[in-house]
């Protein structure tokens, strides 16, 4: 059969019914049969363009040949020569958006599913040797320079494996007791299994880097007692971690969440196994989110899978404008998410001892384009109603953690509050770097993993005194 | 490679074991209020009055944040005091030597603000004696005249009267039910004192949000700045999860990185009461589902 007559393999998941009642995976991912099929759809492009779509330049269209050839240890390799995270990657970057946007074969049919097979293939590497390790990850000399990373999450895991690999003895140090940032305390176990992150910070560790848990750094250590302790250089990848919150009446109640914390007690903590973990999550039998991103869908779905009875989600805007994938929204549709469009709050309520009762709020519609582009929404008037909840979740989106900020006299940062960086990742501060959300403002895991990977690049370069190259790197803080 | 390390940095005095290995336990007041000294010589070095910690104290455990009460930079030891209100604490309680604290994350939140302010008062009810021992040394070392006063329910509940004697020019104790010196609050102790003329220049409050809040009340009253020490719901300690919000002067500010000292004036000490309810109910499902893994049941 021509290879643009086959249809894109789906992946089989579990079903909408029993997947709310648990927190596995929701894809089963491909069979190797399915695999070699679906590369096979590529069309081997002579300048192919999938690849101006990947912030971290996986050679697409190769891995894509040796998978159709059924050679997947090739084909791992070959992504791995550049994404040292590929089981992540493969689960939740915005592929549509990326690569799978810029797929030829996109324009008359659906793209060939890249995302689905990177998945495939570093879930295949794992099911050989039980890691993700592999020889192409065999560390180089050492150099005798030390680098330190602050934080754990997908831009500090790249940054450290990057130069790991070019020769620097690493040392990662995370605020909390376990490693992946965002990856581990953010994304459920159904949307990326904790084990598989797990793996991939045993990789990164593989390669020779030193991992420091509960070591806040801008508080234990500030940035400046880094560099004294002789650390050549320092990269912050602190992340989006400021929680906003939408300044209502009536917001400190009793069961109104941030999505951060919300998330963090379910997943880092496993307040879903409580009370065999000991930290508990209030499990609401009607609960609401608010937001329309990724992060609101997530929590939307915990809550299902804690067992409420009715989750809603408002969203002030209507479906076509929703931030998040929607593979995600589908999914949560799927199972049961009751969806709020064109709905803003305009104050909580609560009883007298402080719990929530639920909230006001209004109906919008849409109006012209604001500054993001996105068709304003304008209230209707009168047309208040009361959203019975007693646990509500606010996912509107996170800032940058100031710690570090605030404890480095001398980096600059935006209005913002986000670290400034130029396109390879120098602050303003000679010898610090910088990428990811504390840089981009809240963003998706493949950029931060592209800034950490322009960020090694600018590190080596600077300490070995060479020239930024004429062409310009994937843009990372663009 | 993954190491075990925690707090231990290059160059730091070794300590008697690892980071999170505990020295010693006591009980300040069996079976309810503990003490305990462990080995953390990187935050012990680096620590100041008012600041505190995060612990867990196994794999299946809560984060939860307690105020150090002492360090020593030299030994590389910390020491915190607890009273038992819950599982972890419940399980805090049952380590001894030898044992080792899963996780230790600090120091974390803002150290206490201090001001040569002449004559302070520190006023402590109950457990909230033990963050205000480092605050009374650090206002002494600044040249304050510290005047302590420790409340607790009745005689056998009062905590570090030695300690804070140590630390302060004059310590006056009272209890709720008249067994040890004034027989009465600690809020009622001070409106006294400065209705009799006493002057101080600031106010120190910590302990439970009735006993701060009425504080707060009396040097409001007087016209007296002051400062309070809060204890909400926690989760990550560096500005992340949003869980300890407290009000202050209309405005939500995070404990963790805002606090955990706040001008008491401000403070919403309703709301704050309030919110510490959040889990109570799973408190004491986890401490009953607890009590039955290790064979307690029934009681």
């Amino acid at each position: 059969m021509p290879r643009v007559k086959i249809d894109r393999h789906s992946m089989a998941e579990q079903d909408a019914a029993v997947r709310v009642g648990n927190f596995q995976e929701v894809p089963f991912g491909y069979d190797a049969e399915q695999a070699m099929a679906e590369a096979s759809r590529c069309l081997q492009c002579k300048t192919p363009t999938c690849m101006d779509g990947c912030p971290v330049e996986v050679d697409i269209r190769s891995f894509l040949l040796a998978v159709e050839a059924g050679k997947f240890a090739d084909a791992i390799g070959i992504i791995k020569n550049t994404n040292g995270l590929p089981a992540i990657c493969g689960r939740v970057c915005p592929q549509e958006t990326q690569c799978e946007e810029q797929c030829l074969l996109g324009k008359k049919k659906r793209p060939v599913a890249i995302g689905n097979l990177e998945r495939f293939l570093a879930d295949w590497e794992r099911g050989q040797n039980g890691s993700n390790g592999d020889a192409k990850s065999a560390p180089a000399a050492r150099n005798g320079h030390r680098i330190a990373i602050v934080g754990s999450g997908p831009a500090g895991l790249t940054c450290a494996a990057d130069l790991a690999r070019m020769g620097y003895d690493v040392t990662i140090f995370e605020a909390f007791h376990k490693a992946g940032g965002v990856l581990i305390y953010g994304i459920p176990e159904f949307r990326l299994p904790k084990s598989i992150v797990q793996a991939e910070v045993d990789y990164v560790a593989s390669m020779g880097v030193e991992f420091r848990y509960n070591h806040v750094i801008g508080k234990l250590d500030t940035v400046d007692e880094l560099l004294e302790q002789g650390y050549s250089a320092v990269f912050v990848g602190t992340g989006a971690g400021l929680p906003y919150f939408m300044g209502l009446p009536g917001e400190n109640a009793i069961g109104i969440y941030s999505a951060n914390e919300y998330l963090t007690r379910s997943n880092l903590m496993r307040a879903y196994d409580f009370p065999n973990a000991d930290t508990p999550v209030l499990r609401g039998d009607r609960v609401a989110v608010i937001g329309g991103g990724n992060v609101a869908m997530d929590a939307a779905r915990t809550a299902l899978r804690l067992g409420s009875r009715e989750v809603s989600l408002v969203y002030r805007r209507s479906r076509e404008e929703m931030p998040a994938r929607n593979e995600e929204i589908h999914h949560a549709e799927q199972e049961g998410v009751r969806f709020e469009y064109l709905c803003a709050p305009t104050r909580f309520e609560s009883d007298e001892n402080g719990w929530a009762r639920g909230m006001t709020c209004v109906r919008m519609q849409l109006g012209e384009p604001d500054d993001s582009g996105r068709r304003r929404p304008v209230v209707i008037e009168g047309s208040e109603f009361f959203l019975p909840a007693d646990v509500i979740v606010v996912a509107i989106g996170n800032g940058p953690n100031p710690l570090i900020a605030q404890t480095t006299a001398d980096i600059a940062t935006t209005k913002r509050g986000t670290i400034r960086a130029d396109k390879f990742g120098r602050t303003s501060k000679k010898g610090v770097y910088a990428g990811g959300d504390i840089v981009l403002g809240a963003a998706t895991v493949i950029l931060a993993m592209g800034a950490g990977k322009s960020a090694a690049r600018a590190i080596d370069r600077d300490l070995r005194g060479i020239p930024d190259p004429v062409e310009d790197e994937p843009a990372a803080t663009a | 490679m993954v190491t075990a390390s925690r707090a231990d940095l290059p160059g730091a005095t070794p300590g008697p074991g690892p980071a999170g290995t505990i020295i010693e336990t006591e009980a300040l007041v069996p079976g309810l209020i503990h003490r305990m000294r462990f080995v953390a010589p990187a935050i012990a070095r680096k620590r100041r009055a008012g600041q505190f910690i995060l612990l867990r104290v196994d794999a299946d455990g809560e984060r939860i944040p307690l105020t150090i009460a002492d360090a020593d930079p030299n030994e590389g030891t910390l020491t915190i005091v607890w009273q038992v209100v819950g599982l972890t604490t419940s399980k805090l309680a049952q380590l001894r030597a030898g044992d080792r604290l899963l996780d230790v994350a600090g120091p974390l939140g803002l150290p206490t603000h201090i001001e040569p302010w002449g004559r302070v008062a520190c006023v402590c009810g109950g457990i909230g004696t033990a963050p205000m021992y480092p605050i009374a040394q650090a206002l002494r070392a600044a040249g304050n005249e510290v005047d302590t006063i420790i409340g607790a329910r009745t005689k056998d509940l009062l905590i570090l009267g030695g300690e804070m004697a140590q630390a302060s020019d004059r310590v006056l104790f009272c209890t709720d039910d008249g067994s040890l010196g004034y027989h009465g609050f600690v809020s009622g102790l001070l409106d006294e004192r400065i209705a009799a003329g006493e002057r101080y220049g600031h106010v120190f409050a910590i302990g439970p949000v009735p006993m701060m809040k009425a504080t707060v009340a009396v040097a409001k009253k007087h016209g007296i700045a002051a400062t309070v020490s809060l204890n909400p719901v926690m989760v990550d300690g560096t500005g992340m999860c949003g869980g300890c919000r407290v009000t202050v002067n209309a405005e939500t500010k995070f404990c963790c990185v805002d606090g955990p000292e706040f001008d008491g004036w401000g403070v919403d000490f309703d709301e704050l009461q309030k919110r510490l309810a959040s889990y109570r109910e799973y408190e004491r499902r986890a401490l009953e589902a607890h009590d039955c893994r290790i064979g307690l049941g029934g009681r």
